[in-house]
């Protein structure tokens, strides 16, 4: 299924930072969802800042228009202050892209695991993201700086408890 | 040639080239001696000279295998310059003081002599050139002065054909106005100060209605002032005048207004000119072109860029309009989001 843009994608002052404020908070909600459906859609998980310049979710070829680095930092930011994005190094170079957030995560694994009536049984990391009992699900594939942060997100929640074994975690959904 | 000596020096003239110098330091010499006159032969002074000291300034030559030097005299002079060496020798001034005098022609370092010149000729062309300025200046207000000369007796003729037609042809007044006849109001007739901005602002509230008319109810401020001051011809007002003038429009309750946008620039409007039709219309533009700049709504309604700029920022303001800022330019769309 091919990525489907939304109507601003194609509406050249979606690409100019907008100087009044309330135009500018529509115009950037638009974009931090566009950012989150794209890395959804092509399961993204990190973005690094240069790439994303020229990658086509801000570069529109097609109507020759891109946003400016100065626009793309602050759409990261915007994400940030969200709790969908996070810095992986000081210089801002690099980020984590969170298109569903660690809590989100947490709440959708430890529904799986009710309803296969598994509650009480210590899974192992491995198990959860790659056992073909997880195929199918959402958070198959999911990669494990994400999926530790999920878990951390329920155990917060006193949902699980993350353990740590010989040869790697485990954890244990209550 | 030509040998005198100082009272430190003895010193060498080239007679026909005054600048040529030698000098020798008359600590130099060791003893000297007169060689008389024979046939053929002029008369000579020999002057022995001690060792080329270090400092030894350039001269003709840096060495000589000869220790003395031979001073020819062939006419006369002879018995004087001898008489006046023995009483330099014998004094020895030259171990009190030091040189103080140069010589004349200046046998100095070249560099300091060509510095002199150089500096004093800059001098002078600066000093030709600000004569010349000033000449050129004179002669151009020359011309000025003949056309205010005329300038004022069109403004007297206009003012007696204005005279005689009455007030009451409201059109025909703001058009000879707008020519360049007047009654203008100046600071002689009215004084300064409020009560001269006053009247200043009475006056432009007759003047200004037709053009206003015309542009759509608004006019930067910089326009007006060129239309007054054409139309004055004489006693032109000042920036200030006029400024202090339109701020009375308010307190005198006339049908004109003096806005200030964001960007500073000020214009004149009709009090009876509506923002929100004005922003409507601007929005309506846009829509209807699917997008514009400040260029093409300025050819669209007639106006000057300026303000056509003024319009669609304020529709920006007022959330109707967004931007596209591009290399193509700055472009405003209707606001989708």
């Amino acid at each position: 299924m091919s990525f489907e843009w939304p109507w601003q994608y194609s509406f050249p002052p979606f690409f100019t930072l907008q100087p009044n404020v309330d135009t500018r908070q529509k115009q950037l909600a638009a974009w931090c969802s566009l950012a989150l459906s794209y890395c959804r859609h092509h399961k993204l998980y990190t973005l690094d800042v240069m790439e994303a310049q020229e990658s086509p979710v801000f570069n529109n070829k097609k109507i020759e228009r891109k946003l400016s680095m100065e626009a793309i930092q602050v759409v990261f930011e915007e994400l940030r202050k969200k709790g969908n994005l996070d810095w992986l190094d000081k210089n801002k170079s690099r980020c984590l892209v969170m298109w569903r957030r660690p809590e989100e995560w947490g709440k959708l694994i430890h529904q799986w695991v009710s309803k296969i009536g598994m509650v009480n049984s210590v899974f192992t990391l491995y198990e959860l993201s790659n056992g073909d009992d997880t195929e199918g699900e959402e958070f198959h594939g999911l990669e494990d700086w994400m999926l530790l942060r999920s878990l951390q997100a329920l155990q917060a929640d006193g949902k699980a408890e993350i353990i740590t074994m010989d040869d790697g975690k485990g954890v244990k959904f209550f | 040639s030509c040998h005198w000596t100082s009272t430190h020096r003895l010193i060498w003239r080239d007679v026909k080239n005054h600048e040529c110098c030698i000098a020798m330091p008359l600590s130099q010499i060791l003893l000297f001696e007169e060689q008389a006159a024979g046939i053929g032969k002029s008369a000579k002074i020999v002057i022995h000279l001690q060792a080329t000291p270090a400092n030894k300034e350039p001269g003709p030559y840096q060495h000589s295998k000869y220790s003395f030097i031979k001073l020819s005299f062939k006419e006369h002079g002879q018995i004087e310059f001898y008489r006046r060496l023995t009483e330099e020798m014998t004094r020895k001034r030259w171990e009190n003081t030091p040189a103080s005098q140069p010589i004349p022609i200046g046998t100095g370092s070249q560099a300091g002599r060509t510095r002199a010149v150089g500096i004093v000729g800059i001098e002078r062309k600066i000093e030709e050139k600000r004569k010349e300025t000033d000449k050129n200046i004179s002669e151009a207000f020359e011309d000025l002065s003949k056309l205010m000369v005329k300038a004022k007796e069109m403004v007297e003729l206009s003012r007696s054909i204005a005279n005689k037609i009455k007030d009451k042809q409201f059109g025909l007044r703001s058009y000879l106005l707008s020519m360049g006849i007047a009654d203008p109001v100046t600071r002689e007739t009215h004084g300064s100060g409020t009560h001269y901005h006053m009247q200043l602002a009475k006056q432009l509230d007759d003047m200004l209605q037709a053009p206003l008319e015309e542009r759509g109810g608004m006019m930067a401020l910089t326009e007006v002032y060129c239309l007054v001051n054409r139309a004055r011809g004489m006693e032109l007002l000042s920036p200030e005048d006029l400024v202090n003038a339109c701020k009375m429009f308010e307190s005198l309750k006339l049908p004109l207004r003096l806005r200030v946008f964001d960007s500073g620039v000020m214009v004149v409007q009709l009090q009876s000119h509506s923002e929100e039709e004005m922003i409507a219309s601007a929005l309506d533009n846009v829509s209807d072109k699917g997008s514009l700049t400040a260029e093409e709504f300025a050819k669209l309604l007639g106006l000057s860029v300026l303000l056509s700029k003024e319009r669609l920022l304020l529709a920006e303001k007022m959330g109707h309009l967004c931007r596209d800022d591009s290399v193509e330019g700055l472009r405003f769309y209707p606001n989708l989001f």
